[in-house]
């Protein structure tokens, strides 16, 4: 038995040396950048300490009476077993404290509430697997993806994780808010439950289909935030992050006019080489049909076709095109796509993915007359 | 495991001590409490290894970050399969099963009270468990939405395959499987108690499954009907959960956990009995505060009813409804405080010996009490908004139950598998078994309240590089967790094929039958017993009432 215990005893060791080349070993909430996530966070170090200090007591006393109300010192048994005294003490003491304890839970909880009186507004839309947000007080509108490089990693058996700058908690495009306003969320979504959470913003809010949640935020530090969905949402639920950048109103004001901007401009139709279509065509598969034809187009045997070899990918473009601009059953239509989106996916899913038709499309063939509206 | 005491030919009017049937055949027709409480207990053992290589799958894939073995969804399908394997083929049979075996002999009743609907209970729960199984080998694999199975998810034709009405239809079958199970404890409590035993003077696990089994009968139903209601929103066009069709996604989360909640208390009710059953034996002295304990748990139990909600704060409810179900959860901590208090005080001034048993109740009452403290935690809402889904949840309910349930499973084991058998087992690996089991438990579960705290969410099969350190560890732990129950294998088949081959005595623990009718009957248990009722039934903990 002791040389078990010596085995164990090394294991332990062995287990937290592996952790230190690279040491992380956070222990507690933080405290977060809002006035409603610092009390939060106190809400924690007082319900903490007060499990604390109860433990000391309960099991100081259990422990007291392992070591010396043994049978092997010789000590006897009383023969108690019932105290009305005590048994009224410890019902009402820990009323008490929970009493106590009610009272700024119950602040706090009214504070998380207060939605009114914002100076701004974002819906936020759940899909699987990315945020949608869009700002309803101008008309800032945009999805925000996994990054590519989080993207490819997590999707490849003995990739390395530690290559990429914040693996899994990066997006394409974050969500920009201004310091120091009230920002107002409201929340949805449109296929199953999602959850949106960013710790530093002190709370978590499900995003139900066909409900709008609302929650708030004023985040007194400039700052990047991030998050992740909290809600089982899928096979990639564990892949679509939240990235929150809090800005000078300054700062925002020069985001928001550059962003409204970039909304503007129209697709560059122009003529890209094979290379060009291929690499793009890849960026576009990425955001919009990895997450279910997975990145080598293999599909899910029983749930989702394959892309290698499919009738649709390989047969005549025209009918891929609209096949993906309608939409299925299990597959959402993709008309938010732009004709030089278009050309770029179907050059990569028709040329790639084990396929090789060997054609190569170009966006003023798969632009729609509408199709510069986005 | 049980004996055959004689084995002679006989009429059915024939009072003589009847033998079990010969072969095979004799597990499957029997109607004996103890053969079918054995079937119950090994069923549930050899579930526990199945939802427990679940759980290495899991704690191998999140052993670093990056993908390494499984796919996400096979990951999401582990994470489903392990919940409802666990909960619903290893902890609540294995809870039926020494129901089965000790109710009888506690309340000196001939068998149960139904013993054919008794037999069809468990073939019934097989048969639940064998469909559940099945869905691992279909087209689209086993359900992975969660052992919650929230619509719209498990609707989706992208995410669950064929597998969804055959895990329906075995939540069906594994509901009437509890539900006559507890018919038949309650019939049995109520109807064949030895006239001289009043329900002040049943033992502590008596009554808290009394009680249970009323929460069984009470929500399964509920949980039927959920379920129903998916089947039929998938296949039968109907809108309960389809916002689209005028229905609502989180009306489904309030049925789901108006069973949820209470649920989770059926797991963990008779834990708190067999634990005051344990305790005094070892501490040698009359269970603290007898009375209190049975009205804890009946509050308990109660309570469980209307605080399911605090499973949802983050879903979007009115501040009324969350203050609500705050204050009521928070409620919850004084009975379950009254009850940590009272084992204290059992153990306070006793005259305590640490066999296997003993040791694994004390690791129980401190480690309950750790998951207790973090349920208190959580049931702050605001706080919870924090904690909601996250590794926090995820240690706090695998403390209520592994060192809590699984632990005490263990600790009955240990307590009356002598009595059982006729056979003692090897204290040393038991002590060997506890010993790496306590500590390897909290190198598993321990850190995971640091990941949720850091901001890791629950069911991901991947995660940002800085969860990696505490992950690491806790797989360690698991891995260790998981290796050191086949020591519990090995002696519960050591056990019944002899043991330390020493006999023990009727009592097996010393002055046990001061504390239950069970140890003063012949040990090994013959295949009937109290044909004739006890007369004189222990008293000890029942204060000036005798």
């Amino acid at each position: 038995m002791n040389k078990a215990k010596q085995l164990f005893a090394g294991l332990i060791l062995l287990a937290l040396g592996l952790g230190t080349a690279h040491a992380d070993y956070t222990l507690n909430l933080m405290k977060g950048v809002t006035k409603v996530s610092n009390d939060i966070y106190d809400l924690h170090m007082l319900i903490l300490w007060i499990c604390v200090l109860i433990g000391i007591v309960v099991f100081g006393a259990m422990f007291y009476s392992i070591i010396y109300h043994r049978k092997s010192k010789g000590h006897v048994a009383a023969q108690f077993h019932e105290n009305t005294t005590v048994e009224i003490i410890w019902t009402i003491i820990p009323t008490l404290i929970l009493v106590a304890m009610a009272i700024p839970a119950t602040k706090t909880l009214l504070e998380l509430h207060e939605v009114e009186k914002s100076d701004m507004t974002i819906q936020v839309t759940g899909r699987q697997w990315y945020w949608e947000y869009k700002y309803l007080d101008s008309d800032i509108h945009f999805e925000s993806h996994l990054d590519e490089a989080s993207e490819r990693v997590h999707r490849t058996v003995g990739a390395d994780p530690r290559s990429v700058p914040n693996y899994l908690l990066n997006v394409d495009k974050p969500l920009v808010i201004p310091v120091n306003k009230k920002v107002r969320f409201v929340l949805t979504s449109t296929d199953v439950i999602h959850s949106w959470w960013v710790p530093d913003l002190g709370w978590k809010k499900d995003a139900n289909p066909g409900f709008i949640n609302e929650a708030w935020t004023n985040v007194e530090k400039p700052g990047t935030y991030r998050g992740q969905c909290t809600e089982l949402c899928g096979r990639d639920h564990g892949f679509m992050p939240i990235v929150v950048i809090a800005m000078e109103q300054v700062d925002y004001d020069a985001w928001v006019a550059r962003t409204l901007e970039q909304q503007k401009q129209k697709p560059d139709l122009s003529d890209q080489t094979r290379q060009q279509l291929m690499a793009h065509g890849e960026s576009v598969y990425l955001k919009n049909c990895v997450g279910c034809h997975q990145i080598d187009g293999s599909g899910v045997p029983g749930l989702i076709p394959a892309l290698t070899g499919s009738a649709i990918a390989t047969g005549k473009w025209e009918s891929l095109d609209g096949f993906l601009r309608a939409g299925t059953s299990k597959m959402p239509k993709f008309e938010k796509l732009n004709g030089k989106e278009f050309a770029e996916l179907m050059t990569y899913v028709r040329n790639n993915l084990g396929n090789k038709v060997g054609d190569e499309l170009q966006p003023k063939q798969t632009a729609l007359p509408d199709d510069d509206d986005e | 495991m049980s004996a055959a005491v004689d084995e002679h030919d006989h009429h059915a009017d024939d009072h003589h001590d009847h033998g079990p049937e010969k072969g095979l055949l004799r597990w499957v027709i029997t109607t004996n409490h103890k053969d079918i409480g054995t079937m119950y207990l090994l069923f549930a053992l050899a579930m526990f290894f199945i939802g427990g290589t679940m759980a290495m799958v899991i704690r191998a894939e999140l052993f670093e970050p990056g993908l390494q073995f499984v796919d996400p969804a096979f990951f999401n399908s582990m994470t489903t399969m392990h919940a409802l394997v666990m909960v619903f083929g290893a902890v609540m049979p294995a809870f039926v099963g020494l129901a089965n075996w000790q109710i009888p002999l506690m309340i000196g009743a001939t068998d149960m009270a139904l013993p054919r609907m008794n037999n069809m209970s468990f073939w019934m729960l097989v048969a639940g468990v064998l469909l559940l199984a099945s869905t691992l080998f279909m087209e689209g694999g086993a359900p992975n939405g969660g052992w919650t199975l929230y619509p719209p998810l498990v609707l989706q034709p992208i995410t669950v395959g064929k597998a969804l009405p055959f895990a329906i239809f075995s939540v069906h079958l594994l509901g009437i499987s509890s539900i006559m199970g507890a018919i038949n404890i309650i019939a049995t409590i109520f109807n064949m108690r030895a006239p001289a035993m009043k329900m002040m003077d049943m033992p502590l696990f008596v009554w808290t499954w009394l009680i249970t089994a009323f929460l069984l009968i009470a929500v399964m139903p509920v949980f039927a009907g959920a379920v129903t209601m998916l089947l039929t929103d998938k296949f039968f066009h109907t809108s309960f959960f389809n916002a689209a069709g005028g229905g609502d996604p989180v009306l489904y989360e309030h049925i789901f956990w108006f069973f949820g909640h209470p649920e989770v208390y059926i797991m963990i009710l008779p834990t708190f009995g067999v634990a005051s059953t344990i305790i005094p034996v070892f501490a040698r002295k009359p269970l603290f505060g007898y009375a209190s304990m049975v009205w804890a748990t009946a509050s308990i139990a109660f309570l469980s009813f209307i605080v399911w909600a605090h499973h949802m704060f983050t879903v979007g409810m009115p501040i009324a409804g969350e203050l609500y179900f705050m204050y009521a959860t928070m409620i919850i901590a004084v009975p379950t405080g009254v009850k940590v208090f009272n084992w204290t005080a059992t153990m306070w001034k006793g005259a305590m010996t640490f066999e296997t048993p003993m040791l694994f109740s004390i690791a129980f009452v401190v480690l309950f009490t750790l998951g207790g403290f973090t349920g208190l935690m959580m049931s702050i809402a605001p706080s919870d908004f924090q904690y909601h889904d996250t590794y926090f949840i995820v240690a706090h309910f695998h403390y209520t139950l592994v060192p809590a349930s699984v632990f005490i499973l263990m600790a009955a084991g240990y307590f009356w598998l002598p009595k059982w058998t006729g056979h003692m087992y090897n204290e040393k690996i038991g002590q060997l078994h506890f010993w790496l089991s306590v500590i390897s438990v909290n190198i598993l579960f321990f850190p995971q309240h640091f990941l949720g705290l850091a901001g890791m969410p629950r069911r991901i099969p991947d995660y940002a590089v800085q969860f990696a350190d505490w992950n690491m560890i806790s797989s360690v732990g698991g891995f260790i967790f998981g290796a050191s129950q086949l020591l519990f294998l090995y002696i519960v088949i050591d056990t019944i094929r002899g043991g330390t081959g020493e006999k023990v005595s009727d009592e097996v623990w010393e002055d046990a039958a001061k504390h239950g009718l069970e140890w003063t009957l012949p040990s090994p248990t013959p295949y009937h017993t109290w044909t004739t009722p006890p007369t004189i039934v222990p008293t000890e903990h029942v204060l000036d009432s005798h």
